[in-house]
C-alpha cells in the first residue's frame, strides 16, 4: 500500500516533498486514470502521493499591473468564472473536459501532464504565460514552453512544486481558441489552434499562433512570427499561402485511435488559413 | 489508512480508511450508496456523479484525499429535497428516462447546472449535461426534461 500525505500548508507541502519522492496529486481527473486500478481497489500509484488540494495558500487568483497569478490548486472552473483572467483562456477552458472535470482538475495539472493534447497549453504558449516553481530551498520562474520538454516531460525536480500560473497581461485586438474534437464535451482534441494578433496603423504589429495535438509540444514559431510581424495586412493575406507553407514544416502530426497525420495536417493548416483571412484591419 | 471526516448526505461522517481509494468505491462500498454507478471508470460517462460542495464532479477519478472536510451529496442524500422531487417529475413527464443507468448522474448534473445557473439557455443546459451520457434516450428528451424542471420549479434555484 502506498501512502497519502494531505499537507495543509504549502511550508508543510514543501518540506514533505523534500524528504520523501512522491507523486503530487492535485485533482487528480489524469492521474487517477493514469493509474487506474480494477473497481473497487486503491487507486494504483507506483509511489507514495501527496495530495496538495487542501492547501489555501494554491488557491489564490489575483493580479498587479503586469501579470494575472492563478495558483496551482485553483480548479479549471474557477477560472473559467474570473474576470481577470484573458478571455482567451477562459473560452478555451469552457471546451476543456467537462463540468464535472472542470471543478475539480486543476491547470498546474494540465501543464504538468505535458500531453501533446493538452488544450490549455495551447492557450498559454500563444499568452507566452509562466510558472513559479517552489522547493523547500528555491523559487524560480520559467515559461510553460521551456518547463515542458516533450511528451509527458518536464522540468521539475522531485522536490519541487508548481506553485502558481502567471499571465502577461496584453490586450490583443483578437485572440481565439478553436478545437477539433469528436464530442462537445470530454474529448482530447485532434488538433487544435490557438491565435491573436494586434495591427496598428495597417501594419501586422503582433501576430500569433499556436497548435496542439501536431507535434510532440505545442507548436509555436518564434521566427516565423517575426517573418510576419511588420508587414501590412494586405500582403499578409496576399502571402497567405507562403506563410501556410512555412508552417506546414513544423507540424508533425502522428496516426493515432483519435485521428490522423494526414487530416491533423489539412485542419491545422485550414485553421490557419481562417486566422489569416479574417484578419481586420 | 487515515482517520478522516467529511459530510455526506447532510450528516457528518467519520471513516478510517486508505484515503488513496477513489470516492466512489468509499460511497459504494462503505456506505452503501449505490445510486452512484460506475459507468466508464474514466471521468467520461457522468454515471458516478455526485455534488462536492454543491457543485458536480465524477466520483470514479476522485481520491477521497479531496474530499477531506467537504461536503458530498448523493442522489440519494439529494432524493430527500424539493429540488429533486421537481427534477424527477420532469424526467418522468418528459420520457428522459429510459434504462435509468445514467439518470442519477443526469439528475445531479441538473441539480448542479441550476444550483449555478436557475435560468440556462439550450445551448448552457446542453454544456451543463455534457459530461454525461445517455444511451438510450438520444438526450433530446433529457433536455426537454430540465426545461420542464425550471418551469415547474420556479424560484426553487
Amino acid at each position: 500500500m502506498v501512502n497519502a500525505y494531505v499537507p495543509k500548508t504549502l511550508e508543510d507541502c514543501l518540506k514533505l516533498l523534500n524528504e520523501f519522492d512522491l507523486k503530487i496529486v492535485a485533482g487528480g481527473t489524469d492521474v487517477l486514470i493514469q493509474n487506474r486500478a480494477p473497481s473497487q481497489l486503491a487507486i494504483g500509484y507506483k509511489k507514495d502521493v501527496c495530495y496538495i488540494l487542501q492547501i489555501e495558500e494554491l488557491k489564490k487568483i489575483y493580479e498587479d499591473d503586469q501579470y494575472i497569478y492563478i495558483g496551482s490548486a485553483v480548479s479549471l472552473e474557477e477560472i473559467m468564472d474570473s474576470m481577470i483572467v484573458p478571455e482567451i483562456l477562459r473560452n478555451t477552458i469552457l471546451e476543456m473536459a467537462s463540468p464535472a472535470i472542470r471543478h475539480t482538475a486543476t491547470l498546474a495539472g494540465n501543464i504538468a501532464n505535458a500531453s501533446p493534447a493538452g488544450d490549455s497549453l495551447v492557450t498559454l504558449y500563444l499568452l507566452d504565460a509562466e510558472i513559479e516553481i517552489r522547493s523547500m530551498n528555491n523559487l524560480r520562474r520559467m515559461k510553460v514552453s521551456d518547463f515542458i520538454t516533450g511528451v509527458r516531460k518536464i522540468e521539475l525536480a522531485k522536490d519541487e512544486l508548481i506553485s502558481k500560473i502567471i499571465i502577461p497581461k496584453f490586450e490583443f485586438d483578437q485572440a481565439y481558441f478553436k478545437k477539433v474534437g469528436p464530442r462537445l464535451s470530454d474529448a482530447i482534441s485532434k488538433v487544435a489552434f490557438a491565435g491573436a494578433y494586434i495591427v496598428e496603423g495597417k501594419k501586422i504589429k503582433d501576430f500569433r499562433v499556436s497548435f496542439g495535438a501536431v507535434n510532440v509540444t505545442v507548436v509555436r514559431a518564434d521566427e516565423l512570427e517575426q517573418k510576419i510581424i511588420s508587414r501590412t495586412v494586405k500582403d499578409i493575406k496576399k502571402m497567405k499561402e507562403t506563410i501556410v507553407s512555412w508552417y506546414e514544416k513544423a507540424i508533425n502530426p502522428i496516426d493515432d485511435q483519435r485521428s490522423n497525420k494526414a487530416y491533423r495536417k489539412v485542419v491545422a493548416l485550414n485553421l490557419l488559413r481562417e486566422f489569416i483571412e479574417n484578419l481586420n484591419l | 489508512m487515515a482517520k478522516i471526516n467529511f459530510k455526506l448526505n447532510e450528516e457528518f461522517v467519520e471513516i478510517d480508511t486508505d484515503l488513496n481509494r477513489r470516492l466512489l468505491d468509499v460511497l459504494r462500498d462503505d456506505f452503501s450508496l449505490t445510486g452512484v454507478k460506475e459507468g466508464c471508470g474514466e471521468g467520461e460517462c457522468g454515471a458516478c456523479a455526485v455534488l462536492l460542495d454543491h457543485r458536480i464532479i465524477n466520483s470514479c477519478s476522485t481520491p477521497l484525499a479531496n474530499v477531506i472536510g467537504k461536503e458530498v451529496m448523493t442522489i440519494e442524500g439529494f432524493s430527500k429535497t424539493k429540488r429533486y422531487e421537481t427534477i424527477k417529475e420532469a424526467f418522468a413527464e418528459a420520457g428522459g428516462v429510459q434504462c435509468g443507468f445514467c439518470t442519477p448522474g443526469m439528475i445531479i448534473a441538473t441539480e448542479s447546472l441550476l444550483n449555478k445557473n436557475p435560468h440556462p439557455t439550450d445551448f448552457e443546459i446542453k454544456i451543463g449535461l455534457s459530461g454525461n451520457l445517455c444511451r438510450c434516450t438520444g438526450y433530446n428528451l433529457i433536455v426537454e426534461a430540465v426545461k420542464e424542471a425550471i418551469k415547474r420549479g420556479e424560484g426553487l434555484w
